[in-house]
């Protein structure tokens, strides 16, 4: 439950954002870091961006993600539905 | 770059040498847990070295009057009862929300708060009750749901407060004083919210080192690789091995929107009993959205299963495979703990991974 997955913001309206996780793309509440931009890369855990990440540690957790079940990871990144 | 795995092992195994007793190390977050075994960690650890799992799944540490409470709110006619999905399986004294559902009650599982929240918009006519439980990674989402429920005036929402924190449970843990914990393996994704030096207190009162590591291989074996060194050296320090994503203060956004909805609170923990200041409660404005006040239910008491030793097991005091009835008359499938029922509980971990080859070298150099 406390797993977070990185992914790529595409594009920002107000505290919402369109984040890519590896080709899946959900709604992500930018309300935690609303310093982030499109193109850029965060952290996000439950529907919520926690914290922003460059591009080399995103793709490296990404490998480590590579192991994990897949509903784990969709319960990272959340998603408002 | 990193270092890689196998420079890393055999410096942890360098090490170990020096130290030349055993070194017992907790790694706090259930995540750690799971992702030790998956990349078949354990078996590479010397032995001396070893891994105990601590009050880190937040399925595991909830208490049972919560579990009790959620499934007496799931009960009311209005409800409809939003959780995060692994809750939905824990067994109470009233059965679990799984069989509370089969009765006809209306549980839900969402993958956020604002799903939770988006329920209740879309159901005006019903009451939306979200279980909010978890540490404070999740707990910022939590606030954030009830600050834009307040906002929207929505009036149908509500929460059954039940967050955690960590740092306080580390704490008890270690004024019980019969630890014998050498050190901690700090989550790293709690501490992305409340930053590396929230664990100054563990490091200054308990003189026991605190190393923040994330998930991946390379960075958990740094994270023991900075502990055993320490505990060679005699030392006792704070050390961030993932400062790439951890900062020292954390992430203010968040640590305001939880004090903006929250304030610090004596908690319930499973077993564990209450811990002082280790919970969150909900502000004065926002105790409106306080489910146990709107549908009268009362927090009772705990009465956990007899059997069931998952209260050992989060303190690290027992290995599952102490408890009587692990892997018998308790499996991931007919769970009596929390800790055989997420993903993250340490029974569930060593029932998955502890019995393969990589498994059974690892209760060699690692079992309690
Ligand atoms: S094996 Fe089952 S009953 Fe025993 S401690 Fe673990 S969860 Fe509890």
């Amino acid at each position: 439950m406390c797993l977070a997955v990185p992914g790529r913001v595409l594009e920002v309206s107000g505290d919402r954002a369109r984040v890519d996780f590896n080709g899946n793309q959900s709604e992500v509440c930018m309300a935690l870091t609303p310093q982030a931009s499109p193109g850029e890369w965060v952290l996000v855990h439950a529907g919520f961006a926690i914290t922003m990440l460059d591009e080399a540690d995103a793709r490296e957790t990404w490998k480590y993600l590579e192991g994990v079940d897949p509903r784990d990871i969709r319960e990272g990144a959340g998603t408002e539905a | 770059m990193r270092a890689d795995v196998g420079l890393l092992t055999a410096e942890l195994h360098r090490l170990s040498e020096r130290v030349g007793r055993e070194a017992r190390f907790m790694e706090v977050c259930g995540t750690h847990t799971v992702s030790m075994f998956r990349h078949g960690l354990r078996s590479l650890l010397p032995p001396n070295v070893v891994l105990i799992s601590g009050p880190g799944c937040p399925v595991c540490v909830t208490a049972q009057r919560h579990i009790d409470a959620a499934i007496a709110l799931s009960r009311v006619s209005s409800v409809i009862l939003a959780t995060y999905g692994d809750m939905i399986r824990v067994p109470g004294r009233l059965g679990s929300l799984e069989a509370s559902r089969a009765l006809g009650a209306d549980v839900r599982a969402v993958n956020s708060t604002l799903t939770a929240l988006k329920l209740a918009r879309d159901n005006p006519l019903r009451e939306v009750v979200f279980v909010a439980v978890g540490f404070e990674t999740t707990a910022p989402a939590t606030a954030a749901a009830l600050k834009r429920a307040l906002q929207e005036g929505v009036r149908n929402f509500s929460v059954l407060a039940a967050h955690k924190l960590v740092v306080p449970a580390m704490l008890a843990l270690l004024a019980s004083g019969d630890d014998r914990l050498d050190g901690f393996l700090c989550p790293g994704h709690v501490s992305v919210i409340i930053g590396a030096e929230a664990y100054r207190p563990v490091v200054e009162r308990h003189h026991r080192p605190c190393v923040v590591a994330g998930f991946e291989p390379e960075g958990m074996l740094a994270g023991l690789v900075a502990l055993l060194r320490q505990t060679s050296e005699g030392t006792a320090r704070l050390e961030n091995v993932y400062p790439q994503v951890v900062s020292d203060r954390g992430n203010r956004a968040a640590l305001e929107l939880l004090d903006e909805v929250f304030t610090v609170a004596d908690e319930p923990w499973r077993e564990l009993g209450v811990i002082a200041k280790s919970g969150l409660k909900l502000r004065p404005a926002y105790e409106r959205f306080d489910a146990l006040a709107r549908f009268g239910v009362e927090l009772g008491e705990d009465e956990d299963h007899p059997a069931c030793r998952c209260g050992e097991v989060i303190q690290g005091r027992i290995h599952p495979k102490d408890c009587k009835v692990f892997g018998t008359a308790c499996t991931p499938l007919s769970p009596l703990g929390p800790c055989m029922v997420s993903s993250e509980g340490t029974c569930s971990a060593w029932y998955k991974y502890g019995r393969t080859a990589v498994g059974r070298a690892a209760v060699g150099g690692a079992a309690l």
